[in-house]
């Protein structure tokens, strides 16, 4: 199980709990605003966006090449972005804080 | 428009009329929102039902577009396995398959596409013959894949649905045979260059697409289907998939009176020829400024693109529709991203970069001005693309094609 922190860009804190699928996902289930995800999960559509601290990022790792890629031109994009479909959610990420990039 | 009693209903609960509908709550309408739909699983997830959702043993609660509680949090009435039987454009009502009528102040017709199944002499008795459109043709598919002993899948159609389809069976450990119509898969959307590399991609995953083979008729014989060419080839088939393209549902907007054309005619808003009618996603023609011209396209972008514009437009805010159409496609472990139309390209560039794994992008221009681009396992080529044919920048196709030339975004530019 982890228990998982969005912040939206309208500052609402949104606590989850999972242990599966991807954290896309379970912002898709929370209705976190600014995660569409309208690919799916595949990374095609850079729709989940979010920021993690220096801390977290050491949880999920950093981003994959694709995500880098994907985001290259993105003018929000920094090095603490990912884009989080391609997060899987584990006991390894719990108590991570995403922030919500749109 | 934000009055209180104001009802918008929308026909179709897939990827436009679902974003519509949130769209459409957050943008502050305060009356009701029906989505009704003929499907009777919560809205999902189309595109990756011919991909891994197909390989998966998930059901459709994994691949939902909002999970359940988000409709009571927004608001949204769905009503499921229900379909609309015509619009009475005169009193603003529906009648419904359940014999009810239903009255709309705002009408959505967001009804995409069916698969188009062929007149095939004896394919109304082929056995396990399937299209792949919903939730309930993937668990169709694979109960009948997994059940039959020798698993040998004919899927008719070199189209991405086919090829996508194709490679999942494939993962599920069925002999897999395509047979297309044209001389080349994907003849309708890409250079040869591209028809060469995932007819190859194919063939090394022993799936064998076989092209210029014309299905003439199929015979079902005990639980085998014989699928016969009319170059007099035949093949055995425990299964077939018809993959061969879509016919869009524009009857109800049609009976209604709604301009048509190739598609239901959209202004820029998407509102149609009825002010209180508008149409979204797959089934609209609509204008497209960038390449300047009227088209009708299938995908998510357009889907969810339209969906913001007319929500917007409904409670008055007018943006106009102005996108670049993007695409993916997933088959075996190779990533396909497309961004806008190389319909009426006259010359490609392609660049294959060096290493370990596939990857290279194919670059489509109508003289010098670029069209499109298709990405193999190469998103920054995708998104390379997207930014130069938004921006309208000249490329130096001889910088873009040279791997002396370091693949940056300013490199490329003319």
């Amino acid at each position: 199980m982890a228990k998982i922190t969005f912040i939206t860009k309208d500052n609402q804190s949104i606590v989850v709990e999972g242990t599966s699928g991807s954290v896309m996902e379970l912002a898709k289930q929370a209705n976190v605003k600014g995660i569409d995800g309208d690919c799916g999960g595949v990374c095609s559509c850079a729709t989940c966006h979010i920021y993690l601290n220096e801390a977290d990022l050491l949880k999920t790792g950093p981003a994959s090449e694709i995500e880098k890629d994907m985001l290259e031109l993105d003018d929000d994009a920094n090095e603490f972005s990912r884009l989080c479909c391609q997060i899987e959610v584990s006991e390894a990420i719990d108590g991570v804080v995403f922030q919500v990039v749109r | 428009m934000k009055e209180n009693n104001n009802v918008c209903v929308i026909i179709g609960a897939s990827h436009a009329g679902v974003n519509f509908a949130f769209a459409l709550r957050q943008q502050g309408w305060l009356g009701e929102i029906r989505l009704i739909d003929g499907d009777f699983h919560l809205p999902y997830h189309r595109p990756p039902l011919s991909k891994a959702y197909l390989t998966s043993k998930d059901g459709i609660d994994k691949n939902l577009l909002k999970s359940e509680e988000s409709y009571q949090k927004g608001n949204i009435t769905l009503q499921l396995g229900l379909s609309v039987l015509s619009i009475n454009r005169i009193d603003k009502t529906l009648t419904l398959s359940d014999a009810t009528q239903q009255s709309y102040d705002k009408l959505v017709i967001a009804t995409g596409a069916r698969a188009f199944i062929p007149e095939l002499s004896g394919l109304e008795n082929a056995s396990n013959l399937f299209s792949l459109r919903t939730a309930a043709d993937v668990t169709a598919i694979r109960d009948a894949v997994n059940n039959c002993l020798n698993k040998r899948v004919v899927v008719l159609g070199g189209g991405y649905i086919g090829l996508e389809t194709a490679a999942s069976l494939h993962k599920m450990g069925a002999k897999v045979t395509i047979l297309e119509r044209e001389e080349r898969v994907l003849s309708r959307v890409t250079a040869p260059q591209m028809s060469d590399f995932f007819q190859e991609l194919h063939a090394k995953n022993n799936v064998s697409i076989l092209t210029n083979k014309n299905v003439t008729h199929i015979e079902a014989k005990g639980s085998e289907n014989f699928v016969f060419c009319s170059d007099g080839s035949s093949f055995i088939a425990d299964c077939i998939v018809v993959g061969v393209g879509i016919r869009v549902n524009i009857e109800l907007a049609q009976d209604a009176g709604l301009e048509i054309d190739n598609g239901i005619k959209v202004d820029a808003y998407n509102c149609t020829s009825d002010p209180s009618i508008y149409a979204i996603g797959d089934c609209t023609f609509h204008y497209n400024p960038h390449y300047d011209r009227f088209i009708r396209l299938e995908s998510v972008q357009n889907a969810v693109d339209q969906a913001k514009i007319a929500a917007a437009s409904i409670v008055g805010q007018n943006n106009r529709y102005d996108t670049i159409p993007w695409f993916w496609s997933d088959q075996y472990d190779i990533k396909l991203q497309i961004v806008g139309l190389s319909t009426g390209y006259n010359n490609v560039v392609i660049r294959t970069e060096i290493g370990e794994i596939i990857k290279f992008s194919v670059w489509y221009f109508k003289d010098n001005e670029l069209l499109a681009v298709d990405a193999v396992n190469n998103a920054k080529a995708y998104v390379y693309g997207t930014k130069a044919i938004k921006e309208r920048k000249l490329i130096d196709k001889l910088k873009l094609s040279d791997l002396n030339t370091e693949f940056k975004l300013e490199n490329l530019f003319l």
